[in-house]
């Protein structure tokens, strides 16, 4: 079987300075990878060239998807082949209410898709599921999109997002970062509830408190724009130990 | 950006779609324009003694102004001298203009009007829209007639108005916005040759929305339209103005006045879509849009709402102003203003506070794309006598790309200790971190640019009425044409 995500010897810059330095992975659907690293490491970088963004320009290397040419596409078509990005920054749409995005969304996605436009009818108990999942206030659906929500509130609805879109391809991006436990629970359940055999996930993050909650099958060390090491769930744990600078000292060391 | 860049381009590619020109025969005069030149038009329309007067009145006083030079020169808009001897003052579908039945319309001039998807027959009217048409000078039809007769509401073309209810016409014309108001509210008083008349009784509430649609055809023709809507005591009119014109190379002038006189507890809403054409992506032709507009809240209790979206025009210079004389009356302004390509805009309002516990509202949403530039202008003032007067102004500013400016000019004069002023206003640029998050979400760049633009305007989209609304949407959307690099 052909892995869904594939990645070969990616190298990545901004400005003329090399941020990714030969990325190799492969991620087979059904699968939880999770990329680690500490700041400035391109963990960030690696999540947004998957889901197209164009500040950051591909010097070498290929990706992928579905065994079509991810980096040829423009960020909406990665999202109607399956690509989601939960954002670490939520951005604000003043005057745009999040239940009107959605359905937008949702709608572009299926057009795109070649399927009918779902109605408000269909949409709404769908949607009110999916709101309940992730324990949010109904009141925050008419309220335009991530405008006055707090931190924990723009990450869930990330994840409700998500949770509507039902993409193949989820990649998370520090989606731990300014939650407390109580929203990281609440996060991990929204998130665990969309694990399944079709879809895989990237979960990329700092700390390893949001793997106790997401249990990846697979860690990745991110270092200086390189994949320094892999393994099991237990890597994250031994990290959490030992720290990023003993992974450094023992690679150079290597 | 690149990526937005293109987008912004590609849409730039779409045409004006309502730059069509109807192929009917008009009645013209010759270009220029003169003392004869006025007693021409007054004769053809067979208006009154009173009339001719005072468009002589006004032509010489206009003449005085454009000796002295005394074209307005403090907006912050740039233009070509206009030389108004090459203009042409009055066109006119030939045929009798005022029609008995839609029978006896030119079936070029219903064409045209159901191509700008305006509903002139009857029995397609959207329910409860009475519309007049103005095409290029003259009114050509006015639905609805006997129903609002009903009510008491009078709702007729100008000229019809001056044959039928010369009282009424002689009392108000010129009362709010009087020929020496400025230069081009002169010229429009000495030339004007049609608009819409509407006076709603005593205790009326007018049964549906009232609606004139403006057309220009004629090439080298100047539209110089006036309506006067009178509300009396307790009376309420919600009335909507849309306009376009053909796809011209040369500039065309458009230069209205609209008046509305608000007596004790009575209610005018007046919205507009304004669409002339905006010229091509060169700067080339497209409508010079100088429009006064001026609300009187006479009466107690009085209250007038000026709603605007303007997305047309090379050249839009226009402020929607309302006079609060009686005691607790209420003046709004809301506006949505549009500039692509080479398009100028220097619009906003004027609040003057005289009654007491006067109250008034502005906010305003200038876009900017591609090389246009957009100027908010407003004034409020507060006179000595209005204790109590209130004013809430917000003035946004949304730029897309890099070439293109937004200027905002607000003078407050106070001179009342007793008035509470509130001024907020922000520029936003649209951000390459929300485009990138909505096409993440599937959303194509175009209509992701929509998406936020519509939600930057929804404060005053709110105003408009209902069906209007979703137009002003799908307009602004179309209008988001231009180029950024």
């Amino acid at each position: 079987m052909s892995p869904l995500l594939e990645i070969r010897d990616l190298h990545v810059s901004v400005d003329h300075h090399e941020i990714l330095k030969g990325i190799d992975l492969k991620v087979n659907a059904g699968e939880v990878h999770s990329i680690m690293g500490p700041n400035g490491s391109g963990k960030s970088t690696l999540a947004q060239v998957l889901a197209r963004r164009d500040t950051y320009e591909v010097t070498s290397g290929e990706v992928l998807f579905n065994g079509k040419d991810l980096l040829a596409m423009k960020p909406e078509e990665a999202a109607w082949e399956g690509v989601f990005m939960a954002f670490q920054y939520p951005v604000e749409i003043p005057g745009i209410s999040n239940v009107y995005f959605l359905r937008s969304a949702l709608n572009a996605m299926r057009k795109a898709r070649g399927l009918d436009e779902m109605s408000a009818m269909d949409f709404l108990p769908m949607y009110r599921e999916k709101l309940n999942l992730l324990e949010m206030d109904d009141k925050l659906m008419n309220r335009s999109v991530n405008e006055g929500f707090s931190g924990g509130e723009k990450k869930r609805n990330e994840i409700l997002q998500m949770a509507v879109l039902e993409p193949s391809l989820a990649i998370l991006d520090e989606t731990d970062s300014g939650l407390d436990i109580d929203a990281l629970r609440i996060v991990a359940k929204g998130v665990n509830a969309m694990r399944s055999a079709e879809r895989a996930m990237v979960v990329v993050t700092h700390y390893q408190r949001l793997l106790t909650y997401i249990v990846p099958d697979y860690v990745h060390v991110l270092m200086d724009g390189r994949i320094v090491r892999s393994g099991g769930p237990e890597l994250a744990l031994e990290l959490e130990e030992t720290g990023y600078g003993s992974i450094e000292a023992s690679t150079s060391a290597a | 950006m690149s990526t937005n860049v293109n987008t912004i381009r590609d849409l730039a590619e779409r045409e004006y779609k309502w730059g069509f020109i109807s192929d009917i025969e008009s009645e013209s005069v010759p270009k220029g324009l003169n003392e004869d030149m006025v007693r021409l038009i007054s004769a053809k329309k067979r208006e009154p003694e009173f009339m001719l007067e005072w468009r002589l009145k006004a032509y010489r006083h206009w003449a005085s102004l454009e000796k002295a030079q005394a074209e307005p020169k403090w907006a912050n808009i740039k233009y070509a001298p206009i030389d108004y001897q090459d203009i042409v003052y009055y066109s006119a579908p030939k045929q009798k203009p005022t029609l008995e039945s839609l029978e006896s319309l030119d079936p070029e001039l219903l064409r045209t009007y159901q191509k700008l998807g305006i509903p002139l027959e009857e029995q397609k009217l959207l329910a409860n829209v009475a519309v007049d048409a103005v095409f290029d000078s003259v009114s050509v039809v006015t639905t609805f007639k006997e129903k609002l007769r009903e009510a008491g509401v009078i709702f007729c073309s100008f000229s019809e108005a001056v044959q039928q209810h010369p009282e009424l016409v002689q009392k108000y014309l010129g009362s709010v916005v009087p020929y020496t108001d400025n230069f081009f509210a002169a010229l429009n008083a000495a030339v004007f040759t049609d608009g819409s008349f509407v006076y709603v009784p005593k205790g009326v509430r007018c049964p549906m929305e009232l609606s004139t649609y403006f057309r220009i055809n004629a090439a080298e023709t100047g539209q110089f339209e006036r309506t006067l809507i009178v509300a009396e005591d307790g009376a309420y009119v919600s009335y909507l103005e849309g306009c376009t014109a053909p796809i011209r190379d040369r500039h065309q002038l458009h230069a209205a006045v609209v008046e509305l006189v608000a007596l004790d507890d009575a209610q005018i809403k007046y919205s507009t879509v304004q669409n002339w054409y905006p010229g091509d992506k060169e700067g080339k032709g497209g409508i010079y849009n100088f429009v006064t507009k001026r609300g009187k809240c006479q009466g107690v209790n009085s209250k007038i709402s000026w709603t605007q979206v303007e997305t047309g025009s090379a050249i839009t210079w226009k402020y929607p102003s309302c006079i609060l004389r009686g005691d607790n009356s209420v003046g709004e302004f809301y506006s949505v203003a549009l500039t692509n390509n080479h398009q100028q805009a220097d619009t906003g309002t004027k609040m003057i506070h005289i009654g007491k516990n006067t109250k008034s509202t502005i906010v305003t949403k200038g876009i900017s794309a591609g090389h246009g530039q957009n100027t908010y202008r407003g004034q409020v003032k507060i006179m000595k006598g209005a204790t109590g007067a209130r004013n809430y102004t917000q003035c946004d500013s949304l730029l897309i790309g890099d070439q293109c400016g937004a200027h905002t000019f607000p003078y407050i004069e106070v001179r009342n200790s007793t008035a509470r002023m509130e001024h907020e206003a922000s520029t936003s640029k649209i951000g390459e971190d929300q485009m990138f998050y909505l096409r993440q979400r599937g959303i194509k760049a175009e209509d992701a640019i929509s998406m936020i633009v519509n939600g930057f305007c929804k404060r005053v989209f709110r105003e408009l009425p209902m069906e209007f609304a979703v137009e002003a949407q799908k307009l602004l959307s179309v209008s988001l044409e231009g180029s950024v690099g």
